[in-house]
């Protein structure tokens, strides 16, 4: 199985999303630069956390008109597996694959820390190794990650089981109703706020994340008829 | 020479006529001195290149004597002071380079861009190295936090550390922050960075190579921070306010880029110098890369990217427009240069030649606009050996007996007063704030002793800190330096690391006053020995004089960052207590100390009296002691004894650890100073029950004092003196007075 981690000038959670593919379910992956106009290979992109083009207008607002981005497009129509965490949620609610946007943090200060999250979805390809309800410890680390949409939108989402991570205790960012993920209509394109990538190794706090790396690759096995990892 | 462009400049006589190098800060004897080297008047542009070469934040014209005196040499330093950085041989191929800076002064009159872009310069000084900046940490000393200016100045330097370090995604681990009066008007911004290297890799500031090119890259030079050196070698006033414009604007954005694509470029093997145009901008960097290989260098201003039209070669040679790099490459080599930073959507720009006559020559308008031996501008400032003198309050504090205060009876009220100070309370509003995670190598985050940082591809790890006692150093400075050093490798040890080297950044008042440059002297002094003795050179650092506020002088402030190394993962220790059951020592010696001690500051409302004294020998015993165990796996937790004493330690670790404990002291002193002295040399250890003899005997053979003073158990801290009942409260009461005070002031 092929990976991308999108690389956009300002990006800074590109080596952390390429360490984590490798030590967790070592599979092949690129760094994949923003001007890149095919991404026919690869079978998960990753777009990363950080700050893409400095963040100096909306977060995301810029990064949406790289043009990796509309092969990220096509990627997400093709049912490929598409991730955006942080900074890469933003870009992907910017670029309408997902639905909603984001505000600054209602306390208007970055905030990073260990969070609990409350799985609400485990039939997405990133969620599937995980159990309805369970919480998990995955760090945040960001400005703007108070997630908002219309009511319309909310109860669509609701309807459709399309939140994918709730915030378990404290609202960090005062997203709306507890939101931390969310995914498109077909589950292959998840976005989040907090960090998966950074919480694969006891040491560094938690290895919560890991299971968001392996549920993908299982996902693809599965569709290719490959044995599954655990 | 060609007459100056602008017609509002001064010529070279009117300079002369009109002293106006004196609002420069150049004596009257520099000028003459200047003069003879020219063997004519300066214009100018030259007299400003002068004026910031030889101020004291780029020559350490009132400080090179005393640096002279710190042991800079060691077998693991691989590069010493004098670079942009020093660098420390961790094995494996690999090294650490680390350096601290201040940004005082643009701190205290533009908090946010102060902060910022003290950031950002220390991160330059780390890659135009060769390494890759891995970690960030900054100390911060304040005024009393309830003062509305001092809450704005602290909100807003927080804030611009978290905008630059977060963008640049390096992680902010670690630093000190402490609140005192004394800095009031005058913050202390102190930002510390620590990178990774093969050895391989070390990059020199050399312009070596005649008729190589000389290339610039990064944003264009605007008309900002202009003469930000000499600014920060002279006394803030009233109208101080008026210099906002030399405080620079960081843009981390372009950081980033500029960090990678450099990387990338000295990565590739082409490099022959690079170095980061910081205080000075680009006179500094063009001038230190000619001396450094004992050439000169040409640099054509019209081919400098401007931000604006109209700039005179006096505005780009001074100006510190910020994320600027200077490098040489070879000729042939010029468009594999251009390629990587066209990668990064940047542009390098050749704006001169390296050349064979000593001389920084400036072409402007296709004439010549400044021509300076560059010797002079770098190796010729005057050096000054400042008057000393002891001051009258040092005399006078002999006399004070700091055990005459009466004594406070409710000691759980004062633990609670204790741990809900500013300088005591946690930090967590503060390193909240920082992307403390990035780069997924922290292994100790925040509020512990020392931050953790592991090295990839390998078993080991970096521990770091930063710390001083103002105060300490303040009533006795040589003392006082001696401790900041020793409680600095106290952390680094207790979080399981071999201390390495140092990072110092001295900040004190003005040199011109005799008391001050005593308090200097003996700080220097104190530190010197103590780092022969801990075996910690000084490999690179800073001075920031001239920090004073209208009361005068703040509290002699000489930052010890230093950095240990991990050798197995396995040794990383933390303060928090670990498991019930387990059995709590103090090693060392408990005496009557109370100077200079956040109780006597917070209970007794005095700083006074001599510090804790400290036998370097007790302390290298117990360091060594606790390092042994802790690689031995005998020790559960490791937390040294520092602001607040036994009482507020014993806290800490019951609130890191989710855990109370059960603790009984025998003691000779009064209940009070038992439990809130600092005295020196003493750590709480922890360890499981069927470790705890093998620990108490390793301890006790080294020959270090130690006491078995309780248990780790249930929810409560509870501690006896003499069989008495002295504290007795809920874990949880304690955090939250402990989370809540900060958090409480700046709502």
């Amino acid at each position: 199985m092929n990976f991308a981690v999108l690389v956009f000038p300002g990006s800074n959670c590109d080596i952390d999303c390429y360490k984590a593919v490798e030590q967790t379910i070592g599979q092949p992956v690129d760094y994949v630069f923003h001007t890149e106009t095919d991404l026919s290979k690869y079978d998960a992109i990753i777009i990363p956390g950080g700050f893409s083009y400095g963040d100096y207008l909306r977060s995301g607002a810029i990064a949406r008109f790289a043009p990796v981005m509309s092969e990220v497009q096509k990627a997400a129509e093709a049912g490929k597996y598409v991730i955006g965490i942080c900074n890469g949620f933003q870009i992907l609610l910017e670029s309408g694959l997902l639905p909603g946007a984001m505000r600054r943090n209602e306390s208007l200060k970055f905030r990073c820390h260990q969070t609990k999250l409350r799985v609400e979805n485990n039939t997405t390809p990133f969620t599937r190794d995980y159990a309805v309800g369970e919480v998990i410890d995955i760090p945040i680390a960001h400005g703007e990650g108070n997630y908002y949409c219309d009511e319309e939108t909310l109860q669509k989402l609701k309807a459709e089981n399309r939140i994918v991570f709730r915030y378990a205790s404290e609202n960090p960012n005062g997203s709306v109703d507890d939101i931390a993920g969310i995914c498109n209509e077909q589950g292959n394109v998840v976005g989040m706020m907090p960090h998966p990538e950074r919480a694969i190794d006891k040491l560094l706090g938690s290895e919560d994340g890991k299971r968001m790396f392996t549920s993908v690759l299982n996902a693809w096995r599965e569709k290719h008829g490959a044995a599954s990892v655990r | 020479m060609a007459q100056q462009v602008s017609v509002k400049e001064p010529t070279a006589e009117q300079i002369a006529e009109q002293k106006i190098y004196k609002q420069m800060g150049v004596t009257d004897e520099e000028y003459a001195k200047i003069c003879d080297f020219l063997g004519r008047k300066p214009n100018y542009t030259e007299i400003g290149v002068f004026s910031v070469m030889w101020s004291e934040h780029c020559s350490y014209k009132n400080s090179k004597p005393q640096l002279r005196k710190f042991p800079t040499k060691g077998p693991r330093v691989l590069v010493g002071p004098g670079e942009g950085a020093g660098v420390v041989d961790i094995g494996d191929n690999l090294a650490v380079c680390f350096k601290i800076e201040s940004h005082n002064h643009p701190s205290a009159i533009e908090p946010y861009q102060g902060a910022a872009t003290g950031v950002g310069g220390i991160i330059r000084d780390i890659f135009s190295m060769g390494a890759r900046p891995v970690a960030l940490l900054n100390s911060l000393r304040f005024g009393k936090l309830t003062n509305e200016r001092v809450k704005y100045l602290f909100e807003h330097v927080v804030a611009g550390i978290a905008g630059y370090g977060n963008c640049v995604g390096i992680p902010t681990v670690g630093g000190e922050v402490m609140f005192d009066e004394s800095y009031e008007g005058n913050p202390l911004v102190n930002a510390m960075c620590v990178g990774l290297i093969e050895h391989d890799k070390i990059q020199k500031g050399v312009a070596q190579g005649i008729g190589n090119p000389v290339f610039y890259v990064g944003p264009a030079t605007g008309r900002d921070g202009i003469h930000g050196a000499t600014f920060a070698s002279e006394e803030l006033t009233e109208e101080s306010e008026a210099k906002r414009p030399a405080v620079q604007v960081g843009d981390p954005f372009m950081e980033k880029l500029v960090m990678e694509a450099c990387l990338e470029l000295i990565n590739s093997g082409i490099v022959i110098g690079i170095q980061d145009m910081g205080a000075a901008g680009l006179t500094c960097s063009s001038s230190e890369m000619a001396s450094k290989a004992g050439n000169g260098m040409e640099l054509n201003l019209d081919l400098v990217p401007q931000r604006e039209p109209g700039m005179t070669a006096y505005e780009m040679m001074l100006s510190e427009s910020q994320e600027r790099m200077l490098f040489v490459v070879e000729p042939d080599k010029e468009e594999q240069a251009k390629a990587i930073f066209e990668r990064w959507g940047l542009h390098c720009v050749n704006v001169g030649r390296v050349t064979d006559d000593g001389r920084l020559r400036l072409i402007k308008d296709g004439e010549v606009a400044g021509d300076i031996p560059v010797r002079a501008l770098v190796d010729e400032c005057p050096v000054y050996h400042k008057p000393s003198r002891i001051p009258e309050y040092y005399v006078k504090n002999a006399s004070v007996d700091t055990t005459r205060y009466p004594e406070v009876t409710d000691v759980q009220d004062a633990l609670l007063k204790l741990l809900a100070s500013p300088s005591i309370a946690s930090k967590e509003w503060v390193y909240n704030q920082y992307d403390y995670m990035v780069r997924t190598s922290t292994a100790v985050c925040p509020g512990s002793d020392a931050a953790v940082v592991t090295v990839p591809g390998t078993r080991k790890a970096l521990a770091m800190t930063t710390d001083c006692n103002g105060r300490y150093v303040y009533l006795d400075p040589e003392v006082g330096g001696k401790i900041a050093l020793a409680e600095a490798a106290r952390n680094v040890v207790c979080s399981g690391a071999e201390p390495l080297a140092i990072t110092d950044n001295l900040n004190f008042g003005s040199p011109e006053k005799p008391e001050v440059f005593w308090q200097l002297e003996k700080a220097v002094d104190g530190i010197s020995e103590a780092c022969e003795k801990f075996g910690t050179p000084v490999i690179g650092g800073n001075v920031s004089l001239y920090n004073e506020n209208s009361k005068g002088a703040i509290y002699p402030t000489p930052v010890i960052g230093m950095v240990g190394l991990v050798h197995d993962l396995d040794h990383i220790t933390t303060q928090g207590f670990k498991a019930e059951g387990d059995v709590i020592f103090l090693l060392g010696e408990t005496k009557a100390e109370l100077g200079g001690s956040e109780f006597q500051y917070v209970i007794h409302g005095v700083t006074e009296g001599r510090p804790p004294m400290i036998d370097l020998d007790v302390e290298k015993r117990m360091q060594d002691a606790v390092l042994s165990a802790i690689q031995a796996g005998l020790v559960a937790s490791a937390h040294d004894l520092s602001d607040g004493g036994l009482a507020v330690a014993l806290a800490e670790s019951c609130i890191s650890g989710g855990l109370g404990a059960e603790v009984e002291i025998a003691t000779e002193l009064r209940t009070d100073f038992a439990l809130f002295s600092e005295s020196q040399s003493r750590v709480i250890l922890s360890a499981s029950p069927d470790k705890a003899d093998r620990l108490e005997q390793a301890v006790r053979a080294a020959g270090v004092p130690v006491a078995r003073i309780g248990t780790v158990r249930g929810n409560d801290l509870t501690i006896g003196v003499n069989g008495r009942q002295a504290v007795n409260a809920p874990v949880k009461q304690l955090a939250q007075v402990w989370k809540d005070a900060i958090p409480c002031l700046m709502k």
